[in-house]
């Protein structure tokens, strides 16, 4: 759909005109403008669900420009200051305290950790509801669980850098798991380190990671997720290609300019989004406890364990599986089949375009059993999200065993349960 | 396109009302990413006003003391260090203090609150060098022969005299410049405020 | 039929997440209250900064809960020359590290570090420093019902008196103090308050630019619904 053979701007003979003239003969900016924005056409039926796109552009906007500003005071540094604490501990408390509106600031950017996930996790499920992975996006989707592993690498460098208890151990528990692959294991983990404990060197690196490598890759993900998308165009709530039908033009019956209408309406979205958000950030910045875990308070101390360690809320679903996993497979340990299982809960999205084999796209005309799959599934997540930032208990264990199974479930069996599953067949045009 | 209003003129208002209320709020939120780039608190605790004892600086002895990150001296001057300021007023750039660098309780012919005690940050007003002091007459420090004592700034040889006036043809183009500073006591000076009330 | 759902798998959670909790009393206080400020500034500097540092607070600081500069050079300012320094501990730490065996963490934020699933960290700090009671096994001849075998021996002993543990494991005050126990509580409530207000200084101002905030973005959401209603009012 982003046609870029547009004209290029021809000067009216005035100073504007001939400015844009110049640069549209030496760069697609016209193009561009119209090819993204008020020419490419996307279906007129968007509903709630279509605004978390451009939401999570917005909160990268908000974590790069607060990133900026963080590093201008913050110091990564694991040595201790002449009161006894670590410097990188000591230079949040000093953003938090003596730069001024320091506080407001730092708290943009941990409000705005968080804000990502819920934004990306609606995005993603979003997805899933509407069929958006299917054929012809199934590049979109697959740069958008990039999308998704980097900026869980991102956020789990992040959370290194306050350098407290959670930071610390944290940090520990992961990288340890890489211990559990066989042979290799050890020396990797050793190597990820640079050290033997989390120490000095993890910080530098992680602090690298975070500032510079995962960003840049994150953009250009963000990128090639959106060049893909208007290519094809985008997908809607009824799961209709609505290039399919066309006027003499060649511009979608269903389709309407980006911009102005889905500008001023992701407008609206935005501003309420900025209204949950600040309630947040001004209100309630610990996010009860999940957003910034009190242990976290407390500089990081490489002899003392804190009595229970979570990963942050937007882990935790995974976490549980990886902890789910109790009985070893093949002589191989079980730590290492939970690492397994862990990775394979997040990449196994990437797979979903050929998993899904049913007529249609849109949860509006399947069956129950897709349904029911769906909300089990959803349900599941929420309970290891819940099981996550809990002590191992029976019970805790397995119940995550069974939501695990539930969970991969919805993903293995769908290859059965869409094909089998009842449908109604898709509109030719989109409803509502 | 035209301000003739045809069809979209309360579509045109509230575009505008829109972006001037969303405006008002992008230039609100630049507030603290611009202000805190500002000195911190601690830089400020750092740049506070720095306290020097002066009652045993002998006649002819000059002391250091720092503020702001930034050598200041302070100098006993005796009655000949004097006398040889009003010799060099043609050979200065600005023999009468006339260039903002001092407060105006300091501009005076010996650019000093007491006549004797001199004041002033050491640091060169041309690239940012630490003059060295000269105080010998003549070639004894390395000087020329009618050198009358002063300083000699190491980078690019810029000199000074007993008041920190800068000489003619140097390179520095100011004189060094004298800090806010007030005597708390007969012996004690505060150097980075203004007398309170002055 | 989600609902259901939802409550059956939930049902079992419930029943398992009640673990062993702490009971912790409710802090009565405010961080409002500047008179109640003050006088928890000045227990801290008088009880606890001998041992233990609050090194991200300022004292210059302290003008905010109402006291000037001199009130605060000339009654608190024991342990730094200059109003901007922060307020460390008058002792070393690596000396105290020999002496205790850990240095004695720094308070600045420990009531944010204290918060958890049993209270805020206000409830655990109030509880705690009332909850000292005798115990001769332990070489400070202290213990703690909320923090059990505590290195730190019972520093505002002489404000409460001595509690002993009984035999239905309750506290009883064997030595009345100073204080009444009405009036120590009073005083540790003070206490925890300015520890509180240590922890983030800065969150009343928060709170109050938070209203402004959200009051700003009403606006702007009645002019963006009002635009938004506007152009799509051409899509059929």
């Amino acid at each position: 759909m982003a046609n870029t053979n547009f004209e290029k701007y021809k000067s009216d003979g005035s100073l504007q005109g001939n400015v844009l003239e110049w640069v549209d003969a030496r760069f697609p900016l016209t193009a561009s403008i119209k090819g993204h924005l008020t020419e490419y056409y996307a279906p007129k039926n968007f509903n709630f669900w279509y605004f978390f796109g451009s939401l999570a552009l917005l909160v990268l906007v908000i974590q790069i420009v607060t990133g900026i500003f963080l590093v201008m005071h913050y110091k990564p540094d694991a040595s201790l200051n002449a009161n006894g604490v670590p410097v990188a501990f000591a230079s949040v408390e000093y953003i938090m305290r003596d730069v001024p509106w320091g506080w407001m600031i730092r708290y943009m950017h941990s409000t705005g950790a968080s804000a990502f996930f819920i934004v990306v996790y609606l995005h993603m499920f979003r997805g899933l509801m509407y069929g958006s992975y299917r054929q012809p996006r199934e590049l979109t989707w697959l740069f958008g669980v990039g999308i998704f592993l980097c900026l869980m690498g991102e956020a789990f460098f992040g959370y290194l850098l306050p350098w407290g208890q959670m930071s610390f151990w944290g940090a520990q528990v992961i990288v340890n798991l890489f211990s559990a692959i066989p042979l290799i294991g050890e020396p990797l983990s050793i190597w990820l380190r640079g050290d033997f404990v989390i120490g000095d060197a993890t910080l530098n690196r992680f602090f690298s990671f975070h500032v510079i490598a995962f960003p840049l890759v994150i953009i250009g993900l963000i990128a090639a997720h959106i060049l893909a998308l208007h290519e094809t165009g985008s997908n809607n709530p009824d799961g209709v290609e609505i290039k399919a039908k066309k006027n003499e033009k060649g511009i979608p019956l269903d389709g309407i300019p980006f911009h102005p209408y889905y500008t001023v309406k992701d407008i609206v979205g935005v501003v309420v989004f900025l209204m949950a958000f600040s309630a947040i950030m001004f209100f309630a910045p610990e996010g009860g406890g999940y957003f910034l875990e009190t242990p976290n308070f407390y500089p990081a101390d490489p002899l003392k364990t804190p009595p229970h360690i979570a990963p942050v809320w937007y882990f935790t679903p995974f976490y549980s599986i990886l902890r789910a996993v109790v009985w070893p497979i093949f002589g191989i340990d079980a730590k290492f089949w939970g690492v397994v299982a862990m990775g394979a809960s997040v990449v196994i999205f990437a797979f979903l375009p050929w998993l899904d084999r049913s007529p249609v796209k849109s949860i509006r005309y399947r069956g129950p059993i897709y349904k029911t799959f769906l909300t089990l599934f959803v349900i599941s997540f929420f309970i290891l999200g819940y099981l996550g930032t809990q002590s191992p208990s029976y019970w805790g264990e397995k119940i995550s065993q069974l939501c695990s199974l539930i969970y991969f479930g919805f993903f293995l069996l769908m290859p059965w349960y869409s094909k089998v599953d009842k449908y109604r067949p898709a509109p030719d045009r989109v409803t509502g | 396109m035209s301000n003739e209003c045809k069809v979209d003129c309360g579509r045109r208002r509230l575009v505008v009302a829109t972006a001037a209320v969303g405006g008002v709020g992008a230039v609100a939120a630049l507030v603290p990413f611009v202000s805190s780039m500002l000195p911190s608190e601690r830089a400020k605790a750092a740049g506070a006003p720095v306290e020097a004892d002066i009652s045993k600086l002998e006649p002819g002895q000059m002391m250091t003391v720092e503020w702001r990150g930034k050598p200041v001296w302070i100098i006993n001057r005796t009655p000949e260090m004097l006398g040889t300021l009003p010799k060099l007023d043609d050979q200065v750039a600005d023999p009468k203090s006339e260039k903002k660098m001092q407060p105006d309780y300091a501009k005076n012919e010996n650019r000093s609150i007491k006549p004797e005690i001199m004041v002033m940050v050491g640091i060169c007003t041309h690239l940012g060098c630490s003059p060295s002091s000269k105080f010998k007459k003549g070639s004894e420090e390395g000087m020329s022969g009618d050198w009358l004592g002063g300083f000699l700034c190491p980078c690019h040889g810029s000199t000074f005299d007993f008041a920190g006036r800068v000489y003619k043809a140097k390179p520095a183009p100011d004189n060094l410049e004298v800090p806010p500073h007030y005597y708390i006591a007969d012996g004690r000076i505060l150097i980075g405020e203004d007398k309170k009330g002055a | 039929m989600k609902k259901i759902l939802v409550a059956m798998l939930f049902a079992p959670l419930m029943a398992f997440a009640s673990g062993a909790a702490l009971h912790l009393d409710k802090w009565p206080g405010s961080v409002a209250d500047k008179p109640a400020l003050q006088n928890g500034a000045k227990l801290f500097v008088n009880y606890c900064l001998n041992c233990h540092g609050a090194s991200y607070l300022r004292y210059n600081k302290l003008t905010e809960i109402g006291l000037t500069e001199q009130q605060i050079k000339d009654n608190l300012m024991f342990t730094a020359e200059k109003i901007g320094e922060p307020m460390r501990v008058a002792a070393r730490t690596d000396e105290q590290k020999k002496w205790f065996g850990a240095a004695p963490p720094d308070l600045t934020i420990i009531a944010r570090a204290r918060g958890s699933a049993d209270g805020s960290g206000a409830d655990w700090l109030y509880t705690y420093l009332r909850q000292f009671y005798r115990d001769d096994n332990r070489p400070t001849g202290w213990n703690n019902v909320v923090f059990e075998n505590v290195g730190m021996p019972h520093i505002l002993w002489e404000l409460q008196g001595q509690q002993v543990m009984n035999k239905d494991h309750k506290l009883e005050l064997a030595v009345p103090g100073k204080l009444s126990p009405k009036d120590y509580d009073k005083a540790v409530s003070d206490l925890v308050g300015f520890m509180v207000w240590m922890g983030e200084p800065m969150q009343e101002q928060r709170k109050s630019l938070g209203w402004i905030v959200l009051a700003f973005l009403a606006v702007l959401f009645v002019f963006a619904y009002k635009l938004k209603k506007e152009y799509w009012k051409d899509i059929h």
